[in-house]
């Protein structure tokens, strides 16, 4: 096996995990599975900075750290404000959210 | 002939009467029980005011100046060509005028304190008095016509404060909106006029312009005619002629002193005193001039015909002043100038003592109802009837006013109207005359109804007055005790006005009576009235004379000399008085509170001809709607739709795009997926 | 102080004075926030009367100018000057202030530190618009002017006061943002011709501009300054602006803002464009809309039920009278013009402190409620009626004077407009005293009315002033035409002569660019 058949099936993965990720956005209700979405889509795209770094050098590897990190601050505060959310409506259900308009 | 005449202490005749104004005004606020002040203050002010007049009179006539004296006292407004001054104008024409204002309205004066004695606002009323003296002084003697419009308008605001001074009367004040309101529309005529000859001759000044006018303007020419129209409109609203003599009924709201000084001797006679003053330039215009004298004899006759079915005892008097200011201006429209300002004169005096004889009798039959404690309108003459036992010097006096206003020799109003009736007659204008003539019978018979109803037969309020029985009246007790005659400080007044009336004719006797030739007045007024009466003849062409005389007829329209004429005038009036009194006599009427509505050709004269109602159909309320359809469907819809149907687009389209908004995380999300895929997809290919 | 009203100083001092006092009012607490608003109206009153007199009569030329560099680049300067015009704008406004902000004391009850600032602030843009000799500042000034206004009307106002604010401010910033565009656009005139970017006034002026573009800007400014004044149609966010203010805002409103419209004809809109200025089109215009001013808004005033609001349509009746007398220009209607912008400012802002002191205690401006006051407020019922003929152009009042000077002059040029103009004394009359018939005159019928309180001594000493001026300007408005007299001399001229040069070739040096 190639270098390159390698980058590629990491790349298609990469896409898939996004996909499944993208969608699961679009179509869950669940403000949980939705964040779990996000962070899937963020791991794909990491996936898809290690596959580069190996044919561009080091630098997508740095990147994916960073992400990592702020990833799991983000995890942090979102997770904080879906409790906080709960907590004041006792669901988690975003399509009863629907104060965010004019 | 002596030196050259100094106006004596001009800026006094004016400050006194202001001065007395401001004291009585601080008065209303400052000490508003005391009652002594504006005693002593009000009538004294213009007293005093009367005797500078007096001294410039005596000093005027010992000059005998020609040309008038101007006292110039500070520049008004000057801007660019235009030069106004608060100039003072001392001539023969407004040095009498002054005493006729002093003097009658110091005679009133002093009779108000007698009359408003009891009323709370006393001083207030004293402070309105002195300054109507004041501003009817500013516009007699007024140099320029702006200075005279303060005075025209002046009068007219204390006519308006007058009128309305018992303002908690919702009618009252009403008629003095509608003085005002009605006078407002002859004042644009005045403005306008002002307007014209500025833009003729550059200056506003009258001595000028008279002066100027003869070269400046041409004779019978459009401009002067329009200027004078103009003018006339002023007066037609002041002097209350048709069509705007509506105010004036109305104002006899006021109290009576003031429908006594203002609606009949001094104020209402300033139109004429206006086309007298501007007398050159009505001279110009012929056609202005027949307009003058037309509207003059129409309303003499129309206001006269009213009169006869009058009961309220002002409405009479204030018809009867109507017609005698349409006398006026058949005087001065046919260029008889000093017939005019004298019949101005004598009707001051007999006017302003009908009227206040009226107000004595007013003032009596209130104090009555006052103490019996029943009430009736104390102006109504079918509540009067049998007071001359009673009001022994009112009656008297009030008859010499009825002789005088009828044209009775030797009395005042005999003079003055013979005079006019006869220039009339002279100067060819036959229907004038006639009518003029049949005026003077009307006047007649309605001042002796007035008597009649009030002075003779039974009191039909009170008691069966001097009948001897008491006890068959209303409230069961006899009206001896509670109808008395008004004290001195009121009948004094009436006393010496009944003597001007008697007396204040024989300034100027035509020569052709068998009597002493007096001619004061016209050549006292000659030089004021001099260039008018020149500019006339000139007009009239080749058969031009003296002031009057060569090149008129010698004769009236039927016939018959002068002196035949003046006898018929008393013979006629005379005979009217008698029938009517004796006709009269022997009629039964009721109290007012117990008589029916005329009917008939009666009613129609009743209801003044239906005048009011037609003005308020069809002027009046149309005006109002159309203001009001302004106001809801032009401004508010119209205007306010546009603007705020502005505002309404502005806010759908908002709203349209505001829709995009859902609210659902997942709508935007979806919304920004399509977007990233739309700016990826166009970077790709 | 001699030297001090010869220097450029003193107008800066008096823009200062208000703007300094606005901080006073915001830095102290909220009880001495009044005081200090007086005491720097009061202030400013006492700078500014000596210009009265050591303003010089015989001139045209700007007086106590100074001018300094603002912003180089685009040749904006802070500069300021007084004429005969301005010179009665400043003394009206700074006359108006104290009164006003005295005539508040009892009206404006909560966040008065607020309310005094703005009302500072408001009164800085008023005075710098009327000095202002740099049109940029000018804008600036003109600007700064609307935003206290809008919140004086929008937090201190009655129950509708957000739409009048909104309307107030839409109708206002509609039209100086045109006149912005058209600022620019003369400036890059003057650019083209002379090779600067100046935005001064003076040196605008020398612009010379081809007819077509100059009624075009013509009408930029003239829209602006219609709003403002306001002619009909555009008028009629002021019946809703003036009922809604509180007092004091009606009062500034009526007597000196909508002054500032007359102004910018007679300081910018006529001189800068002379051609379109005299062009018929725009002189018909703008006198067939005065006119219509003058007798539609009195017939509307005349049935209105609400005091407030009739009291403003016949501030666009009297605004009629100045514009027609502006645009007839002759020396009478304009001096007459410029001096019933003065009388309006006095006898209106009377008329708005008086319903004002009435609204204090019944809390109803409705005509209808009242009745019979003379019975037990005669003392406002003698200054009520000495206003409400001074408004309607009685003689001996102010009031007469200014109105037969404008149709005076008027008919030497429109005569048939000065007829119809007439016609609008009549229905002066016939708005004016009936209100004051139903206000004062009249029974006594309402209990509420019964108890009423006369003018105290504070509210008398507001209007004493007002009244003193109304017969003063009556009987002796000489030395007022006075100091008017030169400066409106040049404005005929130089409209007139601005005029005829067009039709002739332009002038050599006009085209002299870079």
């Amino acid at each position: 096996m190639s270098e390159g058949y390698l980058v590629d099936l990491a790349l298609v993965l990469s896409a898939v995990l996004f996909a499944i990720g993208v969608g699961g956005v679009l179509l869950r209700r669940n403000a949980i599975i939705v964040f779990m979405c996000v962070e899937l889509m963020l791991n794909a795209v990491n996936l898809s900075f290690v596959a580069f770094s190996r044919v561009h050098g080091i630098d997508g590897q740095i990147v994916v750290f960073f992400v990592i990190s702020v990833a799991a601050a983000e995890a942090a505060v979102g997770l904080a404000l879906i409790l906080a959310i709960f907590r004041h409506y006792q669901s988690v259900d975003l399509e009863l959210f629907r104060r965010l308009r004019w | 002939m002596s030196e050259a005449y100094h106006p004596i202490l001009p800026a006094l005749i004016l400050g006194l009467p202001l001065l007395g104004a401001a004291l009585n005004g601080i008065g209303a606020f400052a000490w508003r029980e005391n009652k002594t002040v504006p005693t002593i203050v009000g009538p004294l002010a213009v007293l005093g005011a009367f005797v500078v007049c007096l001294l410039n009179f005596a000093a005027m006539r010992a000059a005998a100046p020609h040309d008038p004296s101007l006292v110039p006292l500070w520049t008004w407004m000057r801007s660019g060509q235009l030069e106004i001054g608060v100039t003072l104008l001392f001539d023969q024409l407004s040095v009498l005028m002054t005493l006729i204002v002093t003097g009658v309205g110091g005679i009133i004066h002093v009779y108000s304190v007698g009359y408003m004695r009891e009323d709370p606002g006393y001083s207030r009323y004293f402070s309105y008095l002195n300054l109507f003296i004041f501003f009817m002084l500013l516009l007699v003697l007024g140099a320029n016509y702006p200075l005279m419009f303060v005075g025209w308008e002046g009068v007219g605001l204390c006519s308006y404060l007058l009128i309305g001074f018992w303002y908690e009367n919702r009618e009252f004040s009403d008629a003095g909106k509608k003085a005002f309101i009605v006078n407002r529309i002859g004042d644009i005529g005045f403005l306008i006029a002002m307007f014209l000859l500025f833009g003729v001759f550059g200056t506003l000044d009258m001595p000028t312009i008279f002066e100027r006018a003869p070269t400046t303007l041409l004779a019978g020419g459009a401009v002067v005619t329009a200027i004078t129209l103009f003018l006339f409109l002023g007066c037609v609203g002041k002097s209350a002629q048709i069509p705007l003599f509506v105010w004036l009924p109305d104002a006899m709201a006021g109290p009576t002193p003031v429908s006594a000084l203002i609606h009949a001797a001094t104020m209402v006679t300033a139109g004429v005193y206006l086309v007298a003053r501007s007398g050159v330039l009505f001279a110009l215009a012929p056609f202005t001039q027949a307009i003058v004298a037309s509207v003059g004899v129409g309303t003499a006759l129309f206001a006269a015909s009213i009169a006869v079915q009058q009961y309220d005892i002002k409405k009479v008097l204030a018809y009867s002043t109507i017609s005698q200011l349409g006398y006026m201006f058949v005087a001065v429209g046919v260029g008889a100038y000093t017939a005019g300002i004298f019949h101005l004169m004598t009707h001051a005096f007999f006017k302003a003592l009908l009227f206040l004889g009226a107000g004595a009798v007013i003032h009596a039959m209130h104090h009555a109802w006052d103490e019996s404690g029943d009430h009736g309108d104390p102006n109504d003459m079918r509540n009067y009837g049998g007071l001359r036992r009673l009001m022994p010097i009112t009656a008297a006096t009030m008859w010499i006013g009825t002789l005088a206003i009828s044209g009775v020799f030797p009395f005042a109003g005999f003079f003055s109207k013979d005079e006019i009736i006869w220039e009339a007659g002279v100067r060819g204008y036959a229907v004038l005359w006639g009518t003029a003539l049949i005026v003077a019978l009307l006047t007649a018979g309605y001042m002796t109804r007035l008597m009649v109803m009030t002075f003779h037969g039974d009191n039909r309020s009170f008691a069966k007055v001097g009948g001897g029985e008491a006890g068959a009246n209303r409230s069961g007790e006899s009206a001896r005790g509670r109808l008395h005659e008004v004290p001195p400080v009121m009948w004094v007044p009436l006393a010496i006005l009944a003597a001007l009336s008697a007396v204040g004719g024989w300034v100027q006797i035509p020569e052709v009576l068998p009597l002493p030739n007096l001619d004061l007045l016209h050549s006292w007024l000659e030089p004021v009235f001099a260039p008018a009466v020149d500019v006339a003849s000139a007009a009239s062409g080749a058969a031009a004379g003296g002031a009057h005389g060569e090149g008129m007829a010698h004769e009236a329209p039927l016939g018959g000399g002068e002196a035949f004429w003046a006898v018929m005038g008393t013979v006629l009036a005379i005979l009217t008085i008698i029938v009517v009194f004796r006709r009269l006599s022997r009629r039964r009427y009721l109290p007012a509170a117990e008589s029916s509505e005329p009917r008939g050709a009666a009613s129609l004269l009743y209801h003044k001809w239906y005048v009011d109602e037609l003005y308020d159909r069809l002027i009046v309320r149309p005006l109002l709607a159309l203001w009001r359809g302004c106001w809801r469907i032009v401004d508010d819809r119209l205007i306010d739709g546009a603007v705020n149907g502005l505002g309404g687009v502005a806010r759908v389209v908002g709203w349209t795009g505001s829709q995009l908004q859902t609210g659902r995380v997942s709508t935007y999300l979806l919304v920004f997926m399509i977007g990233v895929l739309i700016i990826l997809g166009s970077l790709a290919f | 102080m001699e030297s001090l009203y010869g220097s450029h100083w003193v107008l800066t001092l008096l823009l200062a004075i208000p703007f300094l006092g606005a901080l006073g009012c915001l830095a102290g607490p909220e009880s001495r926030a009044r005081w200090t608003a007086l005491f720097a109206t009061l202030l400013a009153l006492g700078l500014s009367l000596p210009l009265f007199w050591t303003f010089q009569l015989g001139t045209a030329e700007f007086q106590n100018t100074a001018s300094f560099p603002w912003i180089e680049r685009w040749g904006i300067q802070y500069a300021v000057g007084l004429d005969g015009i301005s010179l009665l704008m400043i003394l009206l406004t700074t006359v108006i202030m104290p009164l006003s902000v005295a005539g508040s004391f009892s009206y404006i009850k909560k966040r008065e530190r607020a309310f005094y600032a703005s009302m500072l602030v408001l009164m800085t843009g008023i005075l710098g618009v009327f000095v202002a000799m740099d049109l940029f500042l000018f804008y600036v000034f003109w600007e700064i002017m609307l935003i206290p206004m809008y919140f004086i009307i929008g937090i201190w106002g009655g129950e509708r006061r957000i739409y009048s604010a909104v309307k107030f401010f839409l109708f206002t910033a509609t039209g100086s943002l045109l006149m912005l565009v058209a600022i620019v656009a003369l400036v890059y005139q003057h650019q083209l011709q002379f090779g600067v970017v100046s935005f001064g006034y003076l040196d605008l002026l020398r612009t010379s501009i081809a007819p077509g573009l100059q009624l075009l800007l013509f009408s930029a400014f003239g829209l602006a300054f219609a709003i403002k004044v306001p002619l009909f149609p555009l008028h009629t966010w002021l019946p809703d602006a003036h009922v809604e203010a509180p007092t004091a805002g009606s009062v500034v409103l009526a007597a000196i803002l909508l002054k500032m419209g007359v102004y910018g004809f007679l300081r910018f809109a006529m001189p800068l464009f002379p051609v379109a200025a005299t062009s018929p089109a725009a002189i018909g215009t703008i006198v067939l809309l005065g006119l219509i001013g003058i007798i539609y808004a009195a017939w509307v005033a005349a049935v209105q039920p609400d005091a407030k609001k009739l009291i403003a349509y016949t501030s666009v009746a009297h605004l009629g009278f100045v514009m027609i007398g502006v645009f007839a220009l002759t020396r009478q209607s304009l001096e007459g013009a410029i001096l019933q912008m003065v009388n309006h400012g006095i006898s209106t802002g009377a008329l708005f402190l008086l319903i004002g002191m009435i609204y204090e205690r019944r809390h109803t401006r409705m005509i209808a409620d009242f009745g019979g006051l003379a019975k037990v407020m005669p003392f406002f019922a003698f200054s009520f009626t000495v206003v409400a003929l001074s408004s309607i152009g009685l003689p001996g009042t102010n009031g007469f004077v200014g109105e037969f000077l404008i149709l005076l002059g008027t008919f030497q040029r429109f005569p048939l407009v000065a007829i119809l103009a007439t016609t609008g004394v009549i229905f002066a009359a016939a708005y004016m005293l009936p209100m004051v018939q139903r206000v004062i005159l009249n029974p006594l019928s309402r209990d509420e009315n019964r108890e009423l309180k006369d003018l105290n001594r504070r509210e008398r000493w507001i209007i004493a002033p007002l009244l003193g001026l109304i017969l003063l300007i009556g009987v002796y408005p000489q030395p007022f035409l006075d100091r008017m007299s030169a400066s409106v001399d040049a404005l005929i001229e130089r409209v007139e002569l601005g005029a005829r040069q067009m039709e002739e070739p332009p002038p050599v040096e006009g085209r002299a660019g870079p």
